[in-house]
């Protein structure tokens, strides 16, 4: 099913070495791929099959699971063929930076920023990166998975105690 | 010699036109504005990082607290996929109840936009019609669910419980008389020179910048791009109901106004489509695995109370692997991204919430302009500052 998919063909076609793996699960599908050539990926996707739309950006850590730590997430969507298409990307805790997507889409300027702000991955050329859920002053990242629950310098939660 | 510069001018984050708790800094000439810097971030709770610690029965819940102004939406939105990762057939009542009450909860946020919208610009009437209006759609959520506004009545699998009997009359009743009440707020603003001069040409952006900002939902069919995922994409069984999907041609707040009104009255319409094919059934799907067992068996059996009890305390396992769901809120495009690890809590969930999306596009819709226009700017975007702090 995955194989069939247009934007998985043209992508194998033409940036084949960049494709870690292809994944479909429930019906959408998910193409991981090198950072290296992210930006080229995306304004690949954006000019050539329409994928007008970055509907989200994200981050996932993966904190001891997986050998790179952050995995970038953007979610694709294509107005005129109304379909969608996840494409990820790798990225180590040691080079916590990535190119922003902001050149491609306007959409990511903001998507950036809640990513930089809450998972502390740097995006390179991005035109105003600053935190934006959290105050300037904020030590941490909050959606970092070693970052706790209930905030720094503050016993955990032990549940009820009466 | 004399010089001019620009002044800086704090508004918000208490501000009665700003929705909440909104605070953009402006960089003023005179009256006109240079530049907007929004400041958000007041109201974050953190709903991404609770999730990773909830079950995924306990987290539905936090998503009504997102868009407090369109919870069943939200509560849609988060149930569709979870349903989706756990791959649960959901039965046809309680898709069709869902879907009744998704269109009510659209035209209960609406009413909001109209309201406020209209009373920043001056039109206070307006306001306390659409004001009265809403308190149905209220007392109809109170009725099925118990709560005005954390309704937290849909259920991953069906629903919490059957509506009551009156649901159909009351429901019925208020779709009756919502077109005419439609037809009031039309003639207090759609020909009213006042809300003409004031939305004609304000806040205008075009289809392709709106795209590429992001743009979803009212805000971009406002500038005349035809898409609805309720059409485009079907879910929860929309592809069995017929719509018009309204489009603005001028890209400014009067077309996003009349797109808006259009949308109302189409709900009306799925409702009564809804209603009429309304049959009695079971409302939960029947997968043990996931679902609370129903309450006459928790409350009369010990195999049902441990069954509650462990689909409570322990919630259930998700098979590795990760969904996006998105569905049409209000105001955009609301997505629920999981990832699942295999176990009972979700590794990341991450919501797309529509309304920051669409904030981003202030600057571009407003630089140039009055700091009154400004104020028409943010109440055609439609913005919920829950749903954009989380």
């Amino acid at each position: 099913m995955a194989e069939n998919n247009r934007a998985v063909l043209k992508l194998k076609e033409k940036f084949a070495a960049s494709i870690i793996d292809v994944v479909e699960f429930r019906g959408e599908v998910t193409v991981t791929v090198k950072k290296d050539s992210i930006i080229e990926i995306l304004s690949f996707l954006k000019q050539s099959l329409q994928y007008n739309l970055l509907t989200d950006l994200t981050a996932v850590d993966y904190l001891g699971k997986k050998e790179e730590r952050f995995m970038m997430v953007y979610l694709l969507y294509s107005i005129p063929n109304k379909d969608r298409l996840r494409i990820k990307t790798p990225v180590t805790e040691e080079e916590c930076r990535i190119p922003t997507a902001s050149t491609v889409w306007k959409t990511a300027n903001w998507l950036e920023r809640e990513v930089f702000d809450l998972f502390g991955i740097k995006f390179d050329g991005h035109p105003d990166l600053r935190r934006i859920l959290m105050t300037d002053d904020w030590v941490g990242h909050p959606l970092r998975k070693d970052y706790p629950l209930q905030g720094p310098d503050r016993e955990p939660y032990k549940g009820r105690l009466s | 010699m004399a010089t001019t510069e620009t002044m800086t001018l704090n508004m918000g984050p208490q501000h009665p036109s700003t929705h909440g708790v909104l605070r953009l800094v402006l960089e003023l000439d005179g009256e006109v504005i240079v530049k907007v810097t929004p400041h958000i971030g007041y109201l974050h709770r953190g709903v991404e990082k609770l999730s990773e610690h909830r079950t995924y029965h306990q987290i539905l819940p936090l998503t009504d607290r997102l868009d407090y102004l369109a919870p069943m939406s939200n509560n849609l939105g988060y149930i569709l996929a979870v349903e989706k990762l756990m791959g649960v057939e959901v039965p046809e009542r309680a898709e069709t109840i869902r879907i009744i009450m998704a269109e009510l909860t659209r035209l209960e946020s609406h009413l909001v936009w109209i309201a406020c919208h209209a009373l920043d610009i001056g039109a206070m009437t307006v306001f306390i019609y659409a004001f009265r209006e809403r308190e149905t759609v209220m007392e109809i959520y109170e009725l099925i669910s118990g709560a005005r506004m954390t309704s937290n009545f849909f259920r991953v699998g069906g629903l919490s419980q059957d509506v009551p009997d009156e649901f159909v009359k009351k429901v019925s009743d208020f779709i009756d008389v919502m077109p005419g009440y439609l037809d009031q707020y039309e003639g207090l603003l759609t020909t009213n020179p006042i809300w003409l001069k004031r939305t004609i040409g304000n806040g205008i952006i075009s289809a392709e910048d709106a795209i590429d900002i992001g743009l979803t939902g009212p805000a971009l069919r406002g500038s005349g791009v035809d898409w609805d995922l309720r059409r485009d994409n079907p879910y929860s069984g929309y592809e069995k109901y017929q719509f018009k999907v309204p489009t603005g041609e001028n890209c400014d707040t009067f077309d996003r106004y009349k797109v808006r009104l259009v949308e109302m009255r189409e709900a009306c319409k799925i409702v009564r489509q809804g209603l009429d094919k309304l049959k009695p059934g079971p409302v939960l799907a029947d997968s043990p695995q996931v679902c609370y067992p129903p309450k006459e068996s928790v409350y009369n059996s010990i195999e049902g109370l441990i069954h509650h009890f462990k689909i409570a305390s322990e919630g259930f396992p998700a098979p590795e692997g990760e969904v996006y769901q998105g569905v049409e809120a209000p105001k955009g495009e609301l997505g629920f991204y999981i990832v699942s690890d295999g176990g009972n809590k979700p590794e990341r969930m991450r919501i797309r919430p529509p309304s920051f999306v669409n904030l981003q596009a202030i600057e571009q819709m407003s630089v140039g302009t009055m700091i009154a226009d400004l104020v028409a700017v943010i109440g055609t975007l439609d913005i919920v500052l829950g749903e954009i702090d989380r």
